[in-house]
């Protein structure tokens, strides 16, 4: 079946089954392998995307569901010029990442805290992130890599 | 003690940006699940339902005539290649034959043209088994009626990582049995001032990487080539070359990064299944397992242990003695070394003058087990450093101080035949200790702990690798160390531009390639920094060696007269930079210099291990005595890590591991009910998350250079997992006057262990 949707700020127009998930479109059908399926139970959060502002976890929502809505995947924060979002460079800056795995979802997760709450408390971001597991770092440089980036958001902000 | 003691670094000890940062962060970075390869195919794999029966006859007529099936593969299938591997011993069948020995155990895979194809056709095979008597405990595996698992004769691989004899295939149920023994036990116990005894259960686990095990094969008449999620591409080209008789050129190993290892991915898994299905659909062919396919693929040995030990009248320990019963499920894989290992490693990081330990591994119809983080150490620290607290309490000391007058010192032969220990305890209990504050007063139902692991690395000297300089200055390093997410291609650059003097930035790593890339035995055992490391300082120096020999062709003098400076020579006014060097040799601005290094059992590695992997832990937590649950209210990681070439990155391994160590001591636990693994899942398997994580967190390390690696660096990551779940148990113990020998400290089972005592 045709689907329509907005994908990282651009029209996207592909073939998909009905079943299909949005994870199957995007990797397979798209080639945007960003996007990393782990658990596929919609518990460990390795494969959350935006859809329309609000996370959710790409293995299980159906692409059907995505139609007319604003998608954004870890391969649509980085701008064209090639700056990393705030996020990406705190992860960097933090050591926020080891296999790497888990991250892009990390980061959307964190992208879409930042998004509605931009200045979180340690409690929040902690209560936020509980969806997502890592297994390499033991969560403390992701909580001071997401805290970094909202002193950053908030700075750019200023100018 | 290392020779050198350089210390005025210009990139190594530096925290330097991760290398794979950039495509990590930006979904770029490509695992085995992001390839394709044209005309590729993809399976699944149909398991045992039963734990232990005879195969009596597989009908895949149906399968094969489901539409998009390209061909079905059962243990039948196996004609024309050596279907049983296994670096240790080999007794694995890479689809069960005859009989299945677990629940889960492959039987049949279906190659079709996508995924979902093979996983419908899965339900069209029907497989008709005849039940056998099945065993699950280490304890039913010993006793006199007890089935046999295996009935064929074993020959002993190769490549198992220790000179002792394998004990599997001999007629028993025992995989793997170790026994070390020096002074008088018997005699120490009866002279001893205080004894604690006592029966400790330490779990089976799973090391739960996020990315499950996944692999493309590709086999033609004359080849084979595979993308692996492996750790240890060049081990898993052994066990290939062997499945299909080739000559090793003929076997190649790809591995791209790689999502999570902790060790479950050492050695060979669903690659010889996957190359089979290749091998039978003639065309290349994708096996990506689900996470709870990839939970019934490996786990950790669980192990049951009765220990003692005894002190003397002034406090100094004199006996251990141990009796180990490991489960290793069906089939051995690196068992035999965890075996071996956590047999020397109950010895701790302690001078005792007499010690007797006992150890066998048994076949049992569970998921195989295998290396996990710290291998077979975890299992052995909860007794060990639970009983240094009990017998600590017992004689009425504090546990830090009897820690700090009792543990090996540097330089010691605390363990006969083995390197002199080459770590600082007494400086990581001092550091542990003031971390989380010890001796300050604490609040009711408060515990506070030091616990210390220094554990014998499994880290095999054998490693090669080649330093490509190039005409305009850059460098390429070739290494088959694999990036796990542990660091390698940052740590690695970072020596190399330090030796060469060549910009960090400009040093690019080429990695896991067994075609391309010099043979290095495995990543892990926490082996990478010291042996891959030491191997990429000399062929960085052998480069050198030779542009020296190039510079005084160039200048038509002679190589003494060329002097080496930082990122190139001199030669009286002269000044060449490695880029001039090279391209005046050539005569065009191209090519290269290749320099290489051999790493073997000698010199300065011929004593194993090659470091002891030293750390201390120190943790404070409160018990909610309603409810048993634990809260972790301060974590505090010392490694001992001699040198850090990136400190930041050290930092994260030991979190890493205090993180999975802490998971372990609160309510990591694979479950068995009868034939079954019941929590097989991540909806039941309980992961450390963040709301888990301790209320403070320091990180410290310990740097005194005094380890054989380069500029004095050891192995780090295993050994602050290895004394967590101990060190839980001992604070909950200071904390409400519980003690509890089994891990994991779940809330129930230290809300009973209150109850009773009330």
């Amino acid at each position: 079946m045709d689907l329509q949707f907005n994908l990282n700020g651009k029209p996207q127009r592909v073939e998909c089954e009905p079943a299909d998930t949005l994870a199957e479109v995007l990797r397979n059908t798209l080639n945007l392998n960003g996007t990393k399926v782990s658990c596929e139970v919609q518990v460990c959060g390795a494969c959350t995307v935006l859809v329309d502002g609000l996370p959710v976890s790409a293995c299980t929502y159906l692409a059907y569901e995505a139609r007319d809505k604003k998608v954004i995947t870890i391969e649509g924060l980085e701008q064209p010029d090639g700056t990393l979002h705030p996020l990406q460079q705190a992860f960097i800056d933090e050591f926020a990442f080891q296999c790497g795995y888990c991250t892009p979802g990390m980061i959307m997760s964190a992208k879409a805290l930042l998004d509605e709450n931009p200045k979180p408390t340690r409690d929040e971001i902690i209560h936020h992130m509980d969806g997502n597991i890592c297994r390499c770092t033991g969560y403390v440089p992701i909580v001071a890599a997401i805290e970094r980036a909202a002193e950053a958001i908030a700075k750019e902000s200023k100018k | 003690m290392s020779a050198e003691k350089k210390t005025d670094f210009q990139v190594v000890n530096h925290s330097v940006p991760r290398r794979d940062g950039r495509v990590k962060v930006t979904g770029k970075a490509q695992y085995v699940a992001d390839l394709k390869l044209i005309g590729m195919a993809y399976a699944k794999v149909l398991r045992s339902p039963y734990a232990h029966a005879k195969i009596l006859s597989i009908d895949k007529s149906r399968a094969e005539a489901h539409p998009g099936v390209h061909c079905v593969v059962t243990g039948f299938d196996l004609d024309g290649i050596n279907p049983y591997y296994g670096h240790a011993v080999k007794d694995h069948p890479l689809l069960a034959i005859d009989k299945v020995r677990y629940a889960g155990e492959p039987v049949a895979a279906v190659v079709a043209i996508d995924e979902r194809t093979a996983f419908e056709a899965l339900e069209l095979i029907e497989v008709k088994y005849e039940e056998l008597k099945a065993i699950f405990m280490p304890q039913e595996a010993a006793a006199k009626d007890a089935p046999l698992l295996h009935q064929r004769q074993f020959e002993a691989g190769a490549l198992r990582g220790f000179e002792g004899e394998v004990t599997a295939g001999k007629g028993s149920n025992i995989c793997q049995s170790h026994k070390i023994q020096w002074g008088d036990v018997d005699k120490a116990f009866k002279e001893a001032a205080a004894v604690i005894e006592g029966e400790y259960y330490f779990p089976m686990t799973y090391a739960y990487a996020m990315e499950p095990y996944v692999a493309i094969a590709d086999v033609n008449d004359q080849d084979v080539t595979i993308y692996s999620s492996a750790q240890h591409p060049f081990m898993v080209r052994h066990d290939l070359k062997s499945v299909f008789n080739l000559p090793v050129s003929s076997v190649r190993l790809i591995v791209p990064f790689v999502g999570g290892g902790y060790g479950s991915k050492s050695y060979t898994k669903i690659e010889p299944l996957v190359a089979a299905c290749s091998w039978k659909a003639k065309r290349p062919v994708k096996l990506q397992l689900t996470v709870e396919e990839a939970m019934l693929t490996t786990r950790s040995d669980d192990a049951f242990t009765w220990m003692r030990t005894a002190v003397d009248a002034n406090g100094k320990i004199i006996a251990r003695q141990a009796k180990i019963m490991m489960n290793t499920g069906a089939y051995a894989e690196n068992s035999p070394l965890v075996v071996e290992k956590s047999t020397n490693r109950c010895v701790g990081p302690y001078a005792i003058a007499n010690v007797l330990i006992e150890n066998s591994s048994y076949y049992t119809n569970t998921v195989p087990a295998s290396s996990y983080r710290g291998f077979g150490c975890a299992q052995v620290t909860l007794p060990g450093e639970s009983q240094i607290d009990e017998l600590a309490a017992k004689i009425g000391k504090d546990p830090y101080e009897f820690r700090l007058a009792n543990a090996a010192k540097p330089g010691e032969e605390f363990f006969p035949g083995m390197r002199p220990f080459d770590g600082t305890l007494k400086q990581d209990l001092e550091t542990a200790a003031k971390a989380v504050g010890w001796g300050k007063p604490l609040e009711k139902n408060h515990g506070r702990t030091v616990a210390v692991s220094g554990s014998d690395a499994g880290a095999y000297p054998l490693t090669s690798t080649a330093i490509r300089v190039h005409a305009d200055g850059s460098v390429t390093i070739m290494t088959g160390s694999t990036e796990l997410g542990q660091g390698s291609h940052t740590v690695l650059p970072q020596i190399a531009a330090e030796e060469l003097g060549v910009p960090f930035e400009k040093v690019r790593v080429v990695s896991s390639d067994t075609a391309i890339t010099p043979y290095d035995r495995s990543t892990g055992a926490s082996r990478t920094t010291t042996l891959m490391g030491s191997a990429v300082l000399e062929a960085s120096r052998d480069a050198i060696q030779q542009m020296v020999v190039m510079a005084a062709d160039v200048l038509k003098v002679k190589p003494e007269q060329i002097q080496t400076v930082r990122g190139g020579v001199r030669y009286g006014e002269a000044q060449l930079s490695w880029s001039e060097v090279i391209c005046k040799f050539y005569a065009l601005p191209d090519g290269e210099v290749i320099g290489r290094a051999y790493i073997r059992k000698a010199g300065k590695f011929s004593a194993l291990p090659v470091f002891w992997e030293a750390a201390a832990t120190g943790c404070e937590i409160s018990v909610d005595e309603e409810t048993g649950k634990i809260t972790m209210e301060k974590l505090a990681t010392v490694g001992d890590v001699g040198l850090a070439i990136n400190p930041a990155l050290a930092e994260g391994q030991d979190l890493g591991a205090a993180t999975m160590g802490m998971g372990i001591g609160l309510f990591e636990e694979l479950v068995y009910e009868g034939s079954q693994l019941v929590n097989g899942s991540i909806l039941d398997y309980r992961l450390p998350r963040f709301s888990d994580l301790p209320k403070q967190v320091e990180l410290h390390l310990v740097q005194n250079q005094d380890g054989v690696g380069p500029y004095g660096a050891k192995g780090g990551g295993e050994a602050s997992l290895n004394s967590m779940a101990a060190n839980i148990a001992n604070a909950v113990d200071r904390a409400v006057g519980v003690r509890i020998r089994q891990a994991p400290l779940t809330p129930e089972r230290v809300w009973r262990a209150l109850k009773q005592k009330k």
